[in-house]
């Protein structure tokens, strides 16, 4: 089929023809063309059958708003073939077909309508037995249901996000949005001006208006310097804050504006009748986007329904196009307006529209016309998904017929038809008083709009005593199943949405929702007004979850040192968002551990260990800020000391422990553990916000790095760098710590340890991690300094039975089940969870952790979370578990009932392998328990 | 073509059952007050009045029925919880749901058919390990399964071989399922108001009178009701409205959002959830991928959903399945979770002596739609509560008999 000529075919470049094929058949488009426009162009209307009755269905709205256009691009399914631009080479085929689209064998769906009314697998499915649903039913719905076919090799692909900052956002580039964003713009404000089509103009762009030069008022926004403008891109969200969801391609740009324009203008809207869902019925702009857009005649012999102004000037345009105009229906019984030359005006509403898979013929006022092309005009509701997305609730126009928006949001505006206004005089005044609004001056009062009262036609919804007069094409909704929904009693207008399921589908209502409200208040006696329609959520347009998801990014840190481990030969392991060394070496994987724990034992190893979180708390209050925050003493910890800090939740459960190095009066540094540091600075910043201490607390983590030094020869090490630290055990004793520099490089050094041996710990600034690294290596060379990684870690804090927080610990681990009571201060009046520690106190405890050991050669050994059990009750399970190379034993902590928690006492435990197994408790440290060999 | 859609073919006009009447007009008293017409107060009342022989009850909605969690829920019905009196509670709650839909001859779509929950790290494999030694104490169906389990029960799933999300293997909780979350509520309301119960939607409850440690009557927006028993049940309004009897519950409202896709063919059988991404996806019977997470971190009474979390739950999805970059989304929701601090409901006993809890469901309630009912029935027509509620009651806060299930919740908040 050719093209019309200009001045139709706006968007295409007849120049550059494209190759595609649609259900096997290859056709061919232009640059510029939709999928949708390019099969209309070749006479393919029907595009794919509708989701319940199989029907035939093509485009109606050019707009991309219902399911009738979703086809099947290759492996990507559901898309809007309205509104996807056409590539060559494109492979489509139609969805949701049992055969092919032409030959559907679940067309005979449509025959059994009558037996599946709305809702009717609520009353069946359910025998013959119980599971009858699980077995038979389901298998055989999951295979009608769903729309397109995903494609599961897809590989990834790039999406991109950015973000944007401005004074104020102009939603909608028609004639409203273009006035505003100007008007704005000169004012001097920074403003971006958002369409989701390729060009601006919004209606003009279509639906040419003599009077009104729709090319100028492009080009008075591009010319207009410092406004911004995007085209091709979707407004799918408007969130808290005018925090604004924008798609433009395969990118998400989010946008903060200060003040919104919404100038998203009306969604026009269907007629219902019988047999509204023909492939050949167009609304009145969808007709005119094919003809001006792409120039596509849609039809050679047309009937218009024009039941508003808009329809006339439809039929003219047709006319214009070639098109043989064979009658006007205009349901209205005065107001009529000027056919084109020769075309009859029958009073009367479209009665039923007949064929097969496409419109052949029309009846009104009871006579059949032939026709092929079925325009129908009947009216418009403002788009109201932004609007209500930011809070605005709807009203009706009784007069006008219309929903009307109701927003009070001082910093969100609207102009144009979305607020009501249909005359181009009374739309470019409103954007005029939005802008006016937007930039604080004072807005002029509005004109009268004259077009208002005819725009929209209040069509009685009287359902066809034969049915297939569709409210919602996408869920192939009839008008009788409202009605029957709301006589099975869900007369709420949610209730009716939930029960039919009109509005769920991809269309989400922009269709649907003006003739449902209308239905719902005639059956229950109430206005439209108070019907309403559903809550609007984002996105107001199809997105995809790739855009959304952005590019493949998954959180990944690694220490200054991870060169340095990989150079060494470390496996490296994630551990939560870090990477670290596992353990060194290759080679068996077991006495690779083995021998690291005892190169810590009797010699000296290194851990990194710059993943711990690290806190600087700084000011006159940091002491009784952390008096607060932690379970010890610390506004009386001296200068130069470090204390263990434990963290308690307000149920006294543990959250966290690590410790606090006193730098100076007021100054701490505070080590968190790795997964909790996050949460730990938030809570201190909450409990902050609460007590207005005098107190600033920052995360450093990144900044800094720390490796332990640790082992019997761990100050034959650091004794040797060229430090101004006294090493020296006289003086640098246990629990102290130290400023100073090794070499140039500043450091943090703490006697603290995790392993029971002698331990150094050096932290510095990140920057410097390297040069301290291979100064200590250096240092380390001649006394067999040696790196171990986190398994051998893991080893030797629970030969010390040293507990990991979230590994020995759960959500309500009190200090009390630790026998940590020498970590809580006695004295202080008030830590986060004294309180509830107290009264936990006094009602008893109920289970401690203890230590289990079991002989190397033990047949059956609890694997980690093995469940205590006593009476067949669990009452605890075994936490951590691991061979102990120092005792030559397998050693575990378990929590058991306190009263069996006494060394001597037997705990019972259910192995993975089934079988119970009793055996003795002991205390919860495995190995030097004086601590003689820390140096204390 | 099954029989009892014949009626609907062969009949002239439509045969209407008539699943919710009309409200009626609030009468001067009633039995038993219920506030909230959710899945679990209509449970409530549906025990009530079929197996206790209680019929004069009304539940008083202040919007429209089952319009709160009920709806908004991603409809997961399990029992993989940690403590063993969770387990036992919620495991005869995915009992009830394999009979509920000949119970109430309402089809609820109980589909079973399994929930896999991903680990990516050593921490979540040692906690599932604890989940199945816990849940097979109990008798649910629950175990740990390794990288080749989890890819032949999810075929298509990025096991991110060597990466920092790298799936080690995951738990299998084969009584897991999902069920048509409005259908409970309608099937509910259905057979409670056959039996005489009355459902009052749009009536809001502005205050609870209380004379001698009693209720003596509750005042709506359309008059004055006087009450013998009270039960509450009101989901994220819970607090709110306990605070106008004088009792003040241990909870924290956080919104909680999830949303769905456009329909496609059927392709993911199970539920599927990951603890480290946040996030987890069921496909409906009708084709659509429900995609949910956490709770938002902050306290919030808000119902309007955010661009961070759409990002988040995006990102999750993706990252699990990657091919659904080219799935379009539908539409995004929120509704508000009143949140315990121990991750466990409140059921039983208030401080006022007609007075019920069925409160603090957090994100967890729909699942424990009808056990939850069964024995509040059985709680308020005794004035007793019942063993199985005993661990939940209030009082477990000032005790701290705290039953700890943080963790258990599909996706960790």
């Amino acid at each position: 089929m050719t093209r019309l000529n200009a001045p139709f075919g706006t968007r295409i470049n007849q120049d550059n023809t494209l190759r595609f094929t649609f259900e096997g058949r290859t056709f061919e488009g232009f640059e510029g063309d939709t999928i949708a426009s390019a099969l209309a162009a070749n006479n393919q209307w029907m595009l794919s059958r509708s989701f319940k009755y199989h029907r035939p269905r093509g485009v109606m709205s050019m707009a991309g708003a219902e399911a009738n256009t979703l086809v099947q691009v290759a492996g990507e399914p559901n898309v809007p073939a309205d509104l996807t631009p056409l590539k060559d080479g494109m492979v489509i085929t139609a969805q949701n077909v049992n055969g092919n689209l032409a030959r559907d064998r679940d067309a005979i769906m449509d025959k059994f309508g009558r037996f599946m009314p709305v809702g009717f697998y609520y009353r069946t499915f359910m025998g013959p037995t119980k599971s009858a649903w699980l077995k038979i039913w389901e298998p055989l719905i999951r295979k009608k249901a769903g729309l397109g076919i995903i494609d599961t090799a897809t590989p990834r692909q790039h999406f991109d996000q950015q973000t944007l900052h401005c004074d104020i956002a102009v939603i909608g580039g028609g004639p409203a949005g273009i006035i505003a964003a100007v008007e704005a713009a000169r004012s001097g404000a920074d403003v971006v001006l958002i369409d989701d089509q390729p060009e601006l103009g919004g209606s003009l762009s279509y639906a040419p208006q003599t009077d009104v030069d729709h090319q100028a008022l492009g080009d008075m926004a591009q010319n207009e310097a410092g406004l911004r403008i995007l085209t091709s891109t979707i407004c799918n969200g408007l969130f808290e804050d005018n925090w604004l969801s924008l798609i433009q391609g395969h990118q998400l740009i989010r946008a903060r504006a200060a003040q919104v324009i919404l100038a998203t203008g009306s969604i026009e809207q269907p007629a219902v009748f019988r047999g509204n869902d023909l492939p050949g019925i167009l609304l009145g702009s969808a007709a005119q986007r094919l003809m001006h857009h792409y120039g596509v005649r849609p039809g050679g012999k047309a009937v218009v329904l024009a039941a508003n102004p808009q329809g006339y000037s439809v039929a003219h345009d047709l006319v214009a196009a070639g098109v043989d105009v064979v009658a006007i229906a205009d349901p209205r019984k005065d107001g009529h307006g000027v056919p084109p030359t020769g075309v009859p005006i029958l009073q009367g509403m479209i009665q039923e529209a007949g064929g097969c898979a496409h419109i052949s013929k029309v009846k009104i006022r009871d006579e059949w016309i032939t026709c092929d092309l079925l325009v129908v005009s009947v009216g418009q509701t403002p788009a109201w998904q932004l609007p209500c997305q930011a809070g605005a609730s709807l009203g009706y126009d009784e007069a006008s017929h219309q929903f009307s928006i109701n927003l009070k949001n001082p910093t969100i505006h609207l102009a144009g038809s979305v607020a009501g206004h249909i005359g181009h005089e009374t739309v470019c005044a409103s954007a005029g008083a939005a802008a006016c609004h937007a930039t604080g001056a004072e807005p002029e009062e509005l004109p009268a709009d004259p077009e208002r009262a005819s725009a929209n036609y209040h069509q009685p919804l009287i359902p066809h005593p034969k049915g297939r007069d569709f409210v919602d094409f996408d869920e192939d909704l009839q008008i009788k199943d409202l009605l029957n929904a709301v006589k099975e009693g869900y007369r709420e207008l949610e209730l009716v949405k939930r029960f039919s399921t009109v509005g769920m589908g991809p269309s989400q209502g922009r269709h649907s929702a003006l003739a449902t409200a209308r239905i719902v208040a005639g059956a229950t006696d109430r206005t439209v007004a108070q019907i309403g329609v559903t809550t609007a959520r984002p996105p107001t347009g199809p997105e995809t979850l790739g855009v959304l998801a952005g590019h493949e990014h998954v959180n990944e840190r690694r220490s200054a040192l991870h060169q340095q481990h990989v150079a060494l030969g470390a496996e490296m392991k994630p551990v939560g968002p870090w990477w670290r060394p596992y353990l060194y070496g290759t080679g068996d994987r077991t006495s690779l551990i083995h021998d690291e724990v005892a190169a810590v034992r009797e010699n000296v190893g290194i851990l990194d260990v710059s993943t711990l979180g690290k806190l600087e708390v700084r000011g006159p209050d940091a002491g009784a800020f952390l008096d607060r925050i932690y379970t010890m003493a610390h506004g009386n910890q001296p200068v130069g000391r470090v204390r263990y800090c434990l963290m308690l939740s307000e149920m006294a459960a543990i959250l966290d422990d690590g410790v606090a190095y006193r730098l100076a009066e007021d100054r701490f540094y505070v080590t968190a553990t790795t997964g909790a540091v996050g949460r730990v600075y938030a809570d201190m910043t909450f409990w902050n916000a609460q007590w207005q201490m005098d107190v600033d607390v920052v995360n450093i983590t990144a900044a800094f790095c720390g490796f332990n030094i640790t082992g019997p020869r761990a100050r034959d090490v650091v004794s040797a760098l060229s430090s101004d630290i006294n090493f020296s055990a006289d003086g640098f004793p246990y629990l102290h710590g130290r400023e100073g520099n090794v070499g140039s490089i500043p450091v943090y050094a703490m006697r603290i340890g995790f392993t029971g041996e002698l331990s150094f710990e050096l932290h510095c600034p990140a920057s410097q991690a390297n040069a301290l690294w291979d100064a200590v290596m250096a240092a380390g060379k001649d006394f067999g300094l040696r790196p171990y990684g986190l398994e051998a870690s893991r080893i030797l804090r629970l030969e010390k039975g040293h507990i990991l927080i979230g590994q020995d610990t759960d959500a309500l681990t009190s200090p009390d089940e630790l026998g940590f009571g020498w970590a809580v201060s006695k004295k202080k009046p008030f830590f986060v969870g004294k309180r509830a520690l107290e009264m936990r106190r006094r009602l008893g405890q109920k289970r401690t952790l203890v230590g289990l050991t079991f002989p190397a050669d033990a047949a059956d050994i609890p694997g980690e979370s093995c469940l205590v059990l006593k009476n067949d009750i669990p009452v605890g399970h075994v936490t951590s578990v691991a061979y102990s190379p120092t005792t030559k034993q397998t050693v575990a902590l378990a929590y058991v009932a306190a009263d069996d928690s006494a060394p001597g006492s037997v705990a019972s435990i259910r192995c993975r392998n089934g079988r119970v197994i009793d055996t003795p408790v002991t205390a919860h440290c495995f190995f030097d328990p004086d601590n003689e060999r820390q140096g204390i | 073509m099954p029989l009892k859609l014949l009626k609907y073919g062969l009949a002239r006009d439509y045969p209407v059952t008539g699943d919710i009447p009309a409200t009626p007009d609030l009468r001067k008293s009633y039995d038993v007050v219920i506030i909230g017409g959710g899945g679990h107060g209509l449970a409530c009342a549906f025990y009530l009045s079929k197996y206790h022989g209680i019929t004069n009850v009304a539940i008083l909605e202040k919007g429209y029925l089952a319009g709160g969690n009920t709806a908004r829920n991603t409809t997961t019905i399990r029992s993989n919880y940690i403590t063993p009196e969770g387990i036992a509670f919620y495991k005869e709650g995915v009992e009830l749901y394999g009979e509920m839909s000949q119970e109430l001859d309402f089809n609820v779509m109980f589909s079973q058919r399994g929930q896999l929950t991903l680990a990516h790290s050593e921490t979540t494999m040692r906690s599932f390990h604890l989940r199945a030694e816990m849940g097979k104490h109990m008798g649910t169906r629950l175990e740990v399964v390794d990288q080749k389990q989890v890819q032949e029960l999810c075929p298509h799933l990025n096991m991110d071989y060597g990466g920092a999300l790298e799936i080690l293997g995951g738990l299998w909780h084969e009584d897991g399922g999902t069920a048509r979350h409005d259908a409970v509520a309608w099937g509910y309301a259905a057979q409670a108001s056959r039996r005489g119960v009355e459902i009052h939607q749009r009536t809001e409850v502005e205050s609870i009178n209380v004379n001698g440690g009693r209720v003596q009557s509750v005042t709506t927006n359309r008059g004055e009701i006087a009450c013998g028993q009270v039960m509450i049940a009101c989901g994220g309004a819970n607090y709110e409205v306990a605070m106008k009897a004088g009792v003040r519950l241990p909870i924290r409202c956080y919104p909680l959002q999830a949303m769905v896709t456009q329909p496609i063919k059927p392709w993911l059988h199970t539920l599927v959830s990951s603890v480290s991404l946040h996030t987890y996806l069921v496909q409906s019977s009708r084709g659509e991928l429900v995609i949910g997470g956490g709770s938002d971190p902050y306290q919030s009474y808000s119902t309007r959903s955010t661009l961070d979390m759409k990002e988040h739950l995006a990102q999750g999805a993706v990252h699990m399945f990657p091919f659904l970059q080219n799935m379009r989304l539908l539409r995004q929701w929120a509704g508000t979770t009143d949140m315990t601090p121990d991750y466990s409901p409140i059921m039983g006993a208030s401080p006022l002596d007609n007075l019920w809890l069925d409160c603090g469901w957090g994100t967890w309630g729909f699942k424990a739609t009808p056990v939850a009912g069964k024995y509040m029935a059985q709680t308020i027509a005794n004035g007793k509560v019942p063993d199985i509620l005993r661990p939940f009651g209030m009082d477990r806060f000032t005790s701290f008999e705290l039953l700890n299930e943080m963790g258990a919740t599909a996706a960790s908040h």
